[in-house]
């Protein structure tokens, strides 16, 4: 194709937009729209794995030992747990430590009064998963090896965290893919007004021995331009909303602060910006293709 | 594998650009209602004919046109224009094949969001003509139908002439083979129609092949061309140097 054609496809493509403004318009909209909810929910869930993931990293499991278990016994235990897929990382807590740690926590100068470690048996392994999910049967696991008197473990927040991770994960597919069927219905209408609108252009072309390509390529264009034009809007908004909003939960919810730790914009501003001009421009291209080897028959 | 081979044989016959540029061969076309509006026709047009095609209205002049730019396949029978065969030419090679042809209709069918230059530029454009081409073969093809001075006007700023000047500027820009014209004159007052086709004579005289619908009497009896007479879809009568012939 010559550069010269090339310019004036593109050029043609931006007169099919301005042509039919409201259609247009309403197209824009609509991919706004859907790119807008699409972003919200990439927002909320990418926070929302941040905290869980922040979450996760915070679950444990706690072995503790039979009484009067060998130093070795232990360390096999050790070994034992070292080789479960499950676990990322370990830490040996001695009885020392786990009462040097309680003194500091809770009982400060009255300390003085023991002489013993009261604590005696309360040596441990903190053991770190590398997902929640895989809990149960590290503890099943853990619970069956000789030696280990008690498994401590965090059931409730393992499975609610996995739990609400899949529902918003579903939910926001199943909606995203809603609103994509409708951009492309709509787009597809877009265009073919446009289609219908220049039908006397288009025979005009055909007589002088345009190329099937050369008819349809200004309307593809067309409505990857709405496309793209669908998708930088709400990216746009986002970038604005997100700082405002997270600023919001900061001030009117800072007890939650401590528990939630955010992303900064920049952090999901890259990804989103380049998925969502990628969905637009693809939904503007589908919807434009179909309806143009529909009914551009040429 | 031997029905491709013999299709590949049949699809261009040979064109030698000596003598025949248009044939049509037992020619039938019936559309999915009515009475067929082509009944077994035989045309055969030179390179270089200047030829009238007149008849009744609904005799079937459009429609024979219309199967010359193969927008239309007919029924049964053979057409070949400039070698292609355009029963079995391939959906894609309408393009390059239509490239060969110039065509102008009653109603001028011009662009009209676009200036005169642009309309003519347009078909330029659709053929992948160089822009610095373009700038060079548009004013000159305006100056040859007479509207050098006219080319930043819109249509609707033009009179029913000049817009079929422009449509005929349009249709030579990519200098045609053939030129038709389906009653190039119909919507024009006598002066002109004449204008119009002293400048379809011109063009022919410069070696462009061309084939003229029209209803206009005078002209076609002053202008002693060939004329092909139809009536309900046949040739009744194809003269050289003819008249137009009354129907009774
Ligand atoms: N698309 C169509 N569908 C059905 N019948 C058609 C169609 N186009 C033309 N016809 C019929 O075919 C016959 C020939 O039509 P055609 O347009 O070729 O006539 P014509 O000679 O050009 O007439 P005119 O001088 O009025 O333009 C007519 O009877 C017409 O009604
Ligand atoms: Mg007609």
């Amino acid at each position: 194709m010559r550069i010269s054609t090339f310019f004036y496809t593109i050029k043609q493509g931006c007169i099919n937009i301005f042509r039919n403004k409201w259609f247009t318009l309403a197209s824009i909209a609509t991919i706004g729209a859907c790119l807008f909810l699409f972003g919200l929910f990439y927002a909320i869930i990418a926070n929302f794995q941040n905290i869980v993931k922040t979450a996760q990293e915070g679950v444990s499991v706690t072995v503790f030992f039979d009484e009067g278990i060998s130093q070795e016994r232990i360390e096999e235990i050790g070994t034992l747990i070292d080789k479960r897929p499950e676990v990322s990382k370990k830490e040996f807590i001695s009885a020392d430590e786990a009462w040097e740690g309680f003194k500091e926590e809770y009982l400060g100068e009255y300390a003085d009064g023991f002489t013993e470690n009261p604590l005696a048996d309360s040596a441990s392994y903190e053991i770190y998963l590398n997902d929640v999910s895989m809990q149960p049967a590290l503890v099943t696991y853990l619970e069956g090896v000789d030696g280990i008197r008690l498994v401590n473990r965090s059931e409730v927040t393992a499975s609610t965290l996995t739990g609400v991770n899949a529902l918003i994960a579903y939910v926001s597919v199943g909606i995203i893919a809603i609103l994509f069927a409708v951009s492309i219905f709509l787009i597809s209408n877009t265009v073919m007004i446009g289609i219908s609108v220049r039908k006397e252009e288009i025979s005009i072309m055909k007589y002088i021995g345009a190329t099937d390509f050369f008819v349809r390529s200004p309307f593809v264009i067309e409505g990857m331009l709405i496309g793209a034009i669908g998708a930088l809007i709400p990216v746009g908004i986002i970038y604005v909303l997100y700082n405002k909003v997270i600023e919001y939960i900061m001030v009117e919810f800072s007890t939650l602060t401590q528990l939630l730790s955010f992303l900064s914009v920049d952090e999901i501003f890259g990804i989103l910006l380049s998925v969502s001009v990628l969905m637009g421009v693809g939904i503007g291209f589908l919807g434009s293709m179909i309806t143009v080897r529909k009914h551009l028959r040429v | 594998m031997a029905k491709s081979e013999i299709r590949g044989k049949r699809k261009r016959k040979q064109f030698t650009g000596s003598d025949e540029i248009i044939s049509l061969t037992n020619v039938s076309k019936a559309y999915a209602t009515g009475a067929p509006a082509l009944n077994g026709v035989n045309l055969h047009i030179q390179k270089g004919e200047f030829v009238f095609i007149v008849g009744d209205s609904g005799s079937g002049k459009s429609t024979m046109i219309k199967l010359l730019l193969r927008e239309l396949v007919p029924t049964s029978g053979e057409i070949n224009v400039m070698g292609y065969d355009l029963v079995r030419i391939r959906h894609r090679k309408i393009p390059k094949f239509r490239r060969n042809l110039g065509i102008v209709f009653q109603d001028f069918r011009l662009l009209k969001d676009r200036n005169v230059y642009e309309n003519v530029a347009f078909a330029q454009r659709i053929v992948q003509v160089p822009s610095k081409d373009i700038k060079r073969n548009v004013p000159s093809i305006l100056a040859t139908v007479g509207l050098a001075g006219k080319y930043k006007a819109k249509p609707r700023q033009l009179s029913g002439g000049e817009q079929q000047r422009v449509a005929i500027a349009r249709a030579l820009v990519n200098r045609p083979s053939i030129l038709l014209a389906d009653e190039p004159t119909g919507n024009l007052d006598p002066k002109n129609s004449w204008e119009i086709m002293k400048l379809l004579e011109q063009i022919n005289e410069n070696g462009t092949t061309v084939l003229v619908v029209t209803h206009n009497r005078e002209i076609v009896n002053a202008m002693q061309k060939r004329v092909v007479t139809m009536k309900k879809g046949v040739i009744v009568s194809d003269e050289e140097k003819g008249v137009y012939i009354d129907e009774d």
